[in-house]
């Protein structure tokens, strides 16, 4: 682990929607080869923090800074901080009818390298590269040629998402409860698919609800998420912990300060 | 003066010419639909069946009629490239109302078929003609008897019995003068018995400098168990309006699809009266609409189950951008007797714009108990959810808008039955997305040999 080299830097990060704040003030620092674990009870704001971080219109961001590799993250429309190495597994992946997947992959690959000013891949890389990085969560070629997560199944929405993850080759991940919906089996490939991603210069962040998925992807540290702010951080036993005891002697902790 | 005064001034002033330059079959049906628009006037906003769309004011330009039938030279058959690739058409143009046949139409023809000029069809097979022309329409309709007041010329299509075309029939229709221009064009289609055709209609205007207008009627006879696809795709220019009306028949164990493709154009409405009067008939009605800028574009479809056990499904898709507006109002009729018929209709539009306007307008009639109907009409705009997470992806938020729209019309496309046509229909869809000029192959460019210009 590279101490010096900070990957995402946010600081005092306050949010919300439609008039109500929802992030109340986060500060997180990651490095590069490190694993992130966001836990908390519901309603913490824990898919908030993601979909700010990804750029959703729908949040407004009141306060705080992101910095994310020397790039002021909250400055950038969300296909470049895609671009700039951020990526987002969405809890709920949407389903597009009418697009196909191999024309949404070649769109965004594409767009990612005119912005690096490189020259479209030629359709004979291109299906190369889809077929080296379906092997990575066993994906269906049947499902390469179909419309994007179009009548999927909750597991096979989620590994398109690590699917997707491994074209993009991210900097920094964000999986939001790519848990939720998952049986043991596909849970075993996504938290396969993540580990195999995983390098020294790249990062990842758990959002998890459960322990389970961190026996799968070994977190360095985890954070409990309350009431918009990051309320404890510690060590994989914090995770264990939650597990054995739940949120609410930390909410009881928080609510009596 | 109300629009339809020019006209009919025209016609009473002109009459012998306008007669001798056309066909006896023709000229017998004029005196009828000039008496039924006597004290008429075309339909204007807000009439019953044009809420949205005033023909009055289609038609009120000082358009000039061809009733002399000079021939306006475009070079059609060298150098016209809307070919669609893979596609191997037997192919013939309409030169504003004029018919022109491409050098080798007539050498590719299957025995018995005649696609050619309505009038010289017309005086060579009076019988035949008598039999079709004019049967359908509705001379009641101000815009039709207008188009029959007037109509000198168009296109016959005869497919006997049990005649079965492989190639499909190419109409391409190009407006190009050197002056205002109404195209007042006939279409009659006949497909007998057992037989089988597939039709391909393209509008283009080359020279987009003056102001045009389409004024098109066209009958379609399917026979019992006939087979008839008729593929519309408008790709004409802000100068230029269309009215275009369709009367079609169908007897019983017919199949007709019809699909009316909306791109580029100035004022557009499309009638779209289909009959089911045979026991069995399928019938399928797509329309797709895509609008920008200052274009309106309004679908009317009127879909008339008269006979049992038939089958109808519409679908009418529209997306607007800018400062377009567009309408669509169909009606489903279910007549008493028209048992175990089964009718759909469904009208979904996106508003890609604040200014954008919709208005939709779906209607059933039905007068027995043992059928399956529904309609359904949703009007919105793009999908929130679906554009963040393209966008997340790094798809830039134009790109994924435009693909969002493209992907809108994919069950229209999908309704075409030429594959050939449906790559074609992307790739025309795609472009037009993107902005640019949706022209076949091009042919903005390639219209008019390079070498002449």
């Amino acid at each position: 682990m590279n101490m010096d080299n900070i990957l995402l830097d946010v600081k005092n990060l306050r949010a919300g929607i439609e008039g109500k704040e929802i992030l109340k003030g986060v500060n997180l620092t990651v490095r590069p080869g490190e694993v992130h674990a966001i836990m908390g009870p519901n309603g913490a704001g824990k898919s908030t923090l993601s979909s700010v971080l990804a750029g959703d219109p729908s949040f407004i961001v009141t306060e705080g800074e992101v910095n994310f590799h020397g790039v002021n993250l909250l400055e950038l429309a969300p296909e470049n901080r895609s671009h700039e190495g951020l990526f987002l597994s969405f809890q709920y992946p949407v389903e597009i009818p009418g697009v196909s997947m191999v024309n949404f992959m070649r769109a965004a690959l594409n767009a990612k390298r005119k912005y690096f000013n490189q020259e479209p891949l030629s359709a004979s890389e291109f299906l190369k590269l889809m077929r080296q990085k379906r092997e990575v969560v066993e994906l269906d070629n049947k499902l390469a040629s179909r419309s994007v997560n179009e009548g999927f199944s909750g597991g096979e929405k989620k590994r398109n998402e690590i699917f997707q993850m491994a074209v993009l080759e991210p900097r920094l991940s964000i999986l939001d409860e790519t848990d939720s919906g998952l049986d043991i089996d596909a849970l075993r490939i996504v938290a396969g698919g993540v580990n195999k991603l995983k390098t020294s210069d790249n990062a990842t962040i758990v959002i998890t609800h459960y322990q389970r998925l961190l026996d799968y992807i070994k977190p360095d540290f985890v954070h409990v998420l309350y009431k918009g702010r990051i309320v404890r951080t510690g060590g994989p036993e914090l995770a264990l912990t939650l597990e054995e005891r739940g949120y609410d002697w930390i909410k009881q902790e928080i609510d009596n300060k | 003066m109300s629009a339809l005064s020019q006209y009919i001034e025209i016609f009473d002033s002109h009459r012998a010419t306008i007669e001798a330059k056309s066909a006896e079959v023709m000229n017998l049906c004029r005196q009828d639909a000039r008496n039924r628009l006597e004290g008429k006037r075309l339909p204007q906003k807000g009439t019953e069946g044009y809420e949205k769309t005033s023909i009055e004011d289609m038609f009120a330009p000082d358009f000039g009629v061809n009733i002399n039938r000079v021939n306006i030279p475009v070079d059609v058959s060298l150098s016209f490239k809307c070919d669609v690739p893979n596609m191997s058409t037997i192919m013939a143009f309409v030169v504003n109302d004029s018919f022109v046949p491409s050098s080798t139409l007539h050498n590719k023809m299957p025995q018995g078929v005649i696609i050619d000029s309505l009038a010289k069809v017309a005086t060579e097979n009076p019988q035949l003609v008598s039999r079709y022309y004019n049967q359908l329409a509705d001379n009641d309709n101000e815009a039709v008897a207008l188009n029959t007041m007037l109509a000198q010329d168009g296109v016959m299509i005869y497919v006997p019995r049990g005649v079965v075309m492989e190639r499909p029939i190419q109409l391409v229709n190009i407006f190009n003068s050197a002056a205002p221009l109404m195209g007042v064009r006939r279409l009659v289609i006949v497909v007998e018995e057992g037989a089988k055709a597939q039709l391909l209609i393209c509008d283009h205007t080359q020279n987009s400098e003056y102001r045009y207008l389409s004024s098109q009627v066209i009958e379609a006879f399917v026979g019992q168990n006939a087979s008839l696809d008729i593929y519309d795709i408008e790709e004409s220019s802000d100068t230029t309006s269309r009215y275009s009306q369709l009367y079609a028949r169908q007897e019983r164990d017919s199949q007709l699809i019809v699909n009316g493709v909306t791109l580029t154009g100035g004022v557009t409405r499309n009638d779209y009266h289909i009959e089911l009067v045979g026991d069995n008939c399928t019938s399928t009605l797509g329309g797709m609409a895509i609008g920008s800028g200052h274009q309106h574009i309004d679908n009317n479809s009127d879909v008339r189950h008269l006979s049992a056990h038939c089958n109808s499904n519409q679908l009418f898709k529209c997306v607007l951008d800018e400062e377009s507006t567009g309408a669509f109002e169909g009606a489903i009729y279910v007549a008493p007797g028209a048992q175990f018929t089964e009718a759909y209709q469904s009208n979904r539009n996106l508003l890609a714009s604040k200014s954008a306007r919709m208005h939709t307008k779906p209607q059933l009639e039905i007068y027995n108990d043992d059928v399956k109907c529904s309609h359904g009409a949703t009007t919105g705009q793009l999908d929130a959810d679906a554009l963040f997470y393209m966008r997340s992806r790094g798809i830039p938020e134009q790109e994924a808008r435009t693909m969002l729209m493209q992907a809108f019309m994919v069950d229209v496309i999908d309704m075409v039955k030429m594959e050939g046509l449906r790559d074609r229909l992307r790739h025309l869809v795609e472009k037009r997305f993107y902005g640019q000029q949706a022209s076949c192959a091009d042919c903005g460019v390639t219209c008019r040999d390079p070498k002449k210009d």
